[in-house]
């Protein structure tokens, strides 16, 4: 139990110490959100900067002020409290709680539905590629997830986007739903709805699987080769157990094992990383939030969508050591020892 | 003299002759380490030869004349949607690409390296807070905090882009080092060295670093590749400022400005900076598979 609070702490603070970072960097931006949606205000009303700036102070009082320590403390008390703030630029006032969560479910239906489609699919070719390791299909297929694993996800997105949205048509180029869709769930057509969420979704999701299924599927492989050479495995064939339950029961349950904790922290860095898939897509996620916030020097919206992204990571990590814990008996009689 | 030469003879076999026999007998690393020669001889000497990529030069959107029959040398890769030649720009572009990547990939082996050892090594406190920052620093996203950071340091230095990629690259490295030195730490040669009491420099770099070099050159190699795509993509977001010629700022411009993705007619002009960053990661990739082979102390004296 012990190894549970002190890893409980250690978590927390991590997580302290990277907001605290993030604040700090933050903080250095050259400008600051006023003087953005003062730029705003000049390009939409055509006035002069003067006038721009006194009505960007008007709509914006909430700014903060007095000195980084001041900022500092005022913020991280409200945020422990729930309070995030309020949004600058992004529709001038909302709390950044309902914007974000607003974008989150978006971003989460994209990266969990990639993650569980490449990690699924990957895990399975890779543990048959195990099998037949050495084969002239291994081989070819060792090179083709080499390269799919280091491209970047943009490439794959903007050609994805260019052949099947823009040349075939087959997919919509931008957003998370049509309009129609909308007026359709209004009237009560929910799986109207629901088809065209998916419709909108396919392609994004599409470039994270075929950027991420390689390298779960060379990780597998690389895991099923070594327990294949375990003695267990020599035995267990020994005492006659049918070579399907060999697999699943003896091979799979082993080889995943390792693969476990990166899945556990693929969910909050693809969080990180669908900045560049939702800008190519105009797909309304965390990631594009994100990504205006940063344009606009909006920091509370800033510091909450980071904030937010840190606090998944760690939690991922600390829940993919907790039950590492439960799924592997060895961990588990170690940990109740120490 | 002949001492001296006789070094040189030793240093040329050791550097040049036994990696160039393990890179021949290696196909998928000698098409990878062809594909590598070629883009630094490119970014070295291209700008030289090639014209400047001047806009409004040429007519806007010509096909690329590679493909036409029959193939010519006039626009290899066609014109943009400024009118400048294509090719003429990948190859500017190639030197600062080449620049940030290898500059950040250095760095981030280095300091990955020097973390890593130290932690393992000298443990207790230091090695708690040495991982305690790797942990924090690893759960910041990367992406958003480059771009952030990109509007503070706000530089077209490709050193110091290469420095700025590296910030949180190095964590990944730095863990499995720490991780391996605690392995090596307990070996009967390391042990042995600790007891004819040799001193710590000899044990890190005599007794240690040899048996992770493989382990580093490719931690290196996959840094670069990492590099690429980081510093291609704050351009093609439009985040640094666009001052020199990259491939991302050919993306940005291509995808943002120009919606050169959208057509046929226009693909061209979006396939060719795809095209050079693929091939630079393939190449890397391909000679990456060699790597192994070029520490592996037996396969070296096999061959020699």
């Amino acid at each position: 139990m012990r190894w549970i609070y002190k890893r409980l702490i250690i978590a927390f603070l991590t997580i302290y110490f990277a907001m605290t970072f993030t604040f700090i960097v933050i903080k250095a931006m050259p400008g600051d959100p006023i003087q953005a949606l003062a730029q705003q205000f000049v390009r939409q009303y055509y006035m002069s900067y003067e006038e721009a700036l006194a009505m960007a102070r008007s709509v914006a009082p909430f700014v903060p002020n007095g000195s980084l320590l001041q900022q500092y403390v005022s913020y991280m008390a409200k945020f422990f409290r729930g309070d995030l703030g309020v949004s600058i630029s992004v529709s001038t006032g909302t709390p950044v709680t309902k914007i974000l969560a607003d974008a989150i479910p978006w971003t989460v239906l994209v990266v969990a539905t990639a993650l569980v489609i490449s990690f699924g699919l990957g895990t399975l070719i890779g543990m048959a590629m195990a099998y037949k390791h050495g084969s002239r299909l291994d081989s070819g297929l060792l090179i083709f997830f080499s390269i799919l694993r280091s491209m970047p996800e943009y490439i794959v997105a903007i050609i994805l986007l260019s052949i099947f949205g823009f040349q075939l048509g087959w997919f919509p180029v931008r957003g998370r739903y049509d309009y129609q869709a909308l007026e359709a769930l209004h009237q009560g057509h929910v799986l109207q709805f629901i088809a065209n969420v998916l419709w909108h979704a396919t392609l994004p999701i599409l470039a994270w699987v075929i950027t991420h299924i390689g390298g779960w599927a060379l990780g597998m492989r690389g895991s099923t080769i070594s327990v294949l050479g375990e003695d267990y495995i020599g035995y267990a064939k020994a005492r006659g157990i049918p070579e399907r339950r060999i697999i699943t029961r003896y091979v799979g349950r082993n080889a995943i094992l390792p693969l476990f904790t990166s899945f556990m922290l693929s969910i909050g860095f693809m969080f990180g990383g669908s900045i560049i898939i939702e800008y190519i897509f105009s797909y309304q996620g965390i990631g594009l939030i994100l990504y205006q916030a940063i344009e606009n020097r909006d920091w509370f919206l800033m510091l909450g969508a980071f904030n937010l992204i840190i606090i998944a990571v760690v939690i991922g990590a600390l829940l993919a050591d907790l039950l590492y814990g439960f799924l592997d008996p060895r961990v588990r009689r170690g940990a109740q020892t120490v | 003299m002949s001492y001296r030469r006789q070094t040189l003879r030793y240093l040329i076999h050791d550097w040049v002759i036994v990696p160039g026999k393990i890179i021949l007998r290696n196909k998928k690393a000698l098409v990878g380490f062809i594909i590598v020669l070629g883009y630094i001889v490119m970014a070295a000497i291209g700008p030289e030869v090639t014209p400047y990529p001047q806009t409004y030069k040429y007519p806007r959107y010509i096909k690329p004349t590679l493909l036409k029959w029959p193939p010519s040398l006039e626009h290899p890769l066609g014109t943009d949607y400024f009118g400048a030649d294509i090719w003429d720009e990948i190859v500017w572009g190639s030197r600062t690409v080449l620049i940030i990547a290898f500059t950040a990939g250095i760095i981030t082996t280095l300091i990955g390296i020097s973390v890593g050892m130290i932690a393992g090594f000298v443990g207790g406190r230091l090695d708690a807070v040495l991982m305690g920052i790797t942990d924090i620093l690893m759960t910041i996203p990367g992406l958003p905090l480059l771009i952030v950071l990109a509007t503070i340091i706000r530089t077209s230095s490709p050193f110091v882009i290469g420095l700025m990629l590296s910030i949180n690259a190095w964590t990944g490295l730095a863990r499995s080092i720490r991780s391996a030195v605690l392995a090596l730490k307990h070996t009967e040669f390391v042990e042995a060295a600790q007891a004819l009491g040799l001193p710590m420099w000899h044990i890190v770099f005599r007794e240690i670093m040899p048996n992770l070099m493989s382990f580093i050159a490719v931690n290196f190699i996959f840094a670069t590749i990492g590099a690429i795509y980081g510093s291609v993509g704050l351009y093609f977001l439009g985040i640094l400022p666009f001052t020199a010629f990259n491939w991302g700022i050919m993306l940005n411009m291509a995808y943002a400005q120009a919606g050169a993705h959208q057509s046929l007619e226009t693909i061209h002009y979006i396939l060719a900076p795809i095209g050079a960053i693929v091939g630079l990661q393939l190449g890397l990739l391909l000679f990456s598979y060699a790597v192994d082979e070029l520490f592996n102390p037996r396969i070296r004296t096999e061959i020699s």
